[in-house]
């Protein structure tokens, strides 16, 4: 009972945060603002319910014995780990792009990457 | 030889990770082990020349990889929860005010330039743009840049974080 409350909390933290993130897509002026929303809300969302499902194994996993529940929590945990490393670069790639490509802040207060020679 | 041990090592326990569970010696069973055994040799020959480049074999201690856990655990997902709300706020309220600053952490290590990477784009309201391997210096889109760091030319690491020196725990961790 008090697993199945902390579970709902974790799921609902969870998609709130995803949920902002989608406002935050539609709400902010440029691509860099909006990577923020999506890097960032995204995976601490993802975080959330990946505790949320660890939780429900865990708790199957004392309640039957098998070890099927725990392999599956051990999963999500991988799996968690490789989208925040993932999610990460995702967005550094599509920032980094998109400067290359002519993209300019805007609005930006200031903007020290101007003139950086950026080419490898 | 010894890269190839290393990634004969990890990849052969990231395969017993993988496949927990599968029987009773321990958590796997005997056709498992085999398997992972010759998969990760196989592995170790393919990808030790990209897995373990140039002689920097630092990472093969095990307490920096416990550090490494102690950080993800404790500093970087505080931080990330409060940048977290700090971007929620700024989503609803709408209250922001963006631009590039650059930061030299002076980290040296690739393995430390990609992990203080990847924790500012997680963390307090930034994303690193680019990275300059030679130099060190990290270029980073700010949410929100703080009126003392437009003027300086060079911001200094510290200034982005609130509760935690990220960039001290990485040179532990990394360097």
């Amino acid at each position: 009972m008090v697993a199945e409350f902390i579970v709902t909390i974790f799921l609902g933290l969870g998609l709130l945060a995803v949920g902002l993130g989608v406002v935050g897509i539609l709400r902010f002026p440029d691509v860099y603002t909006r990577l923020h929303a999506e890097t960032k809300m995204t995976t601490c969302g993802a975080i959330f319910i990946c505790i949320a499902v660890v939780i429900t194994e865990i708790g199957a996993y004392l309640a039957s014995g098998e070890m099927q529940y725990a392999v599956l929590g051990l999963h999500t945990v991988l799996a968690l780990a490789a989208l925040v490393f993932t999610n990460a670069i995702g967005a550094h790639a599509i920032g980094r792009a998109a400067y290359r490509a002519g993209v300019r802040p805007d609005p930006a207060v200031v903007d020290r990457m101007k003139g950086v020679n950026t080419d490898d | 030889m010894i890269r190839y041990i290393l990634t004969f090592i990890c990849a052969f326990c990231t395969y017993l990770v993988l496949t927990a569970g599968s029987g009773d010696i321990w958590l796997w069973s005997a056709f498992e082990i085999v398997t992972g055994l010759i998969i990760a040799f196989v592995v170790s020959l393919a990808s030790a020349k990209w897995f373990c480049r140039g002689a920097d074999y630092r990472m093969a201690n095990p307490l920096r990889w416990a550090l490494l856990g102690l950080y993800i655990c404790i500093p970087f997902f505080l931080e990330l929860i409060r940048a977290n709300i700090d971007v929620a706020i700024r989503i609803i309220t709408g209250n922001i005010n963006p631009g590039i600053v650059k930061v030299n952490p002076g980290l040296t290590t690739g393995f430390g330039q990609l992990l203080f990477a990847n924790s500012i784009t997680l963390t307090p309201g930034t994303l690193t743009l680019e990275a300059d391997e030679k130099t060190g210096d990290f270029y980073i889109h700010m949410l929100s840049v703080p009126r003392e760091m437009v003027k300086q030319k060079t911001a200094d690491a510290a200034d982005l974080f609130s509760f935690f020196k990220i960039h001290e725990w990485v040179r532990r961790i990394a360097e």
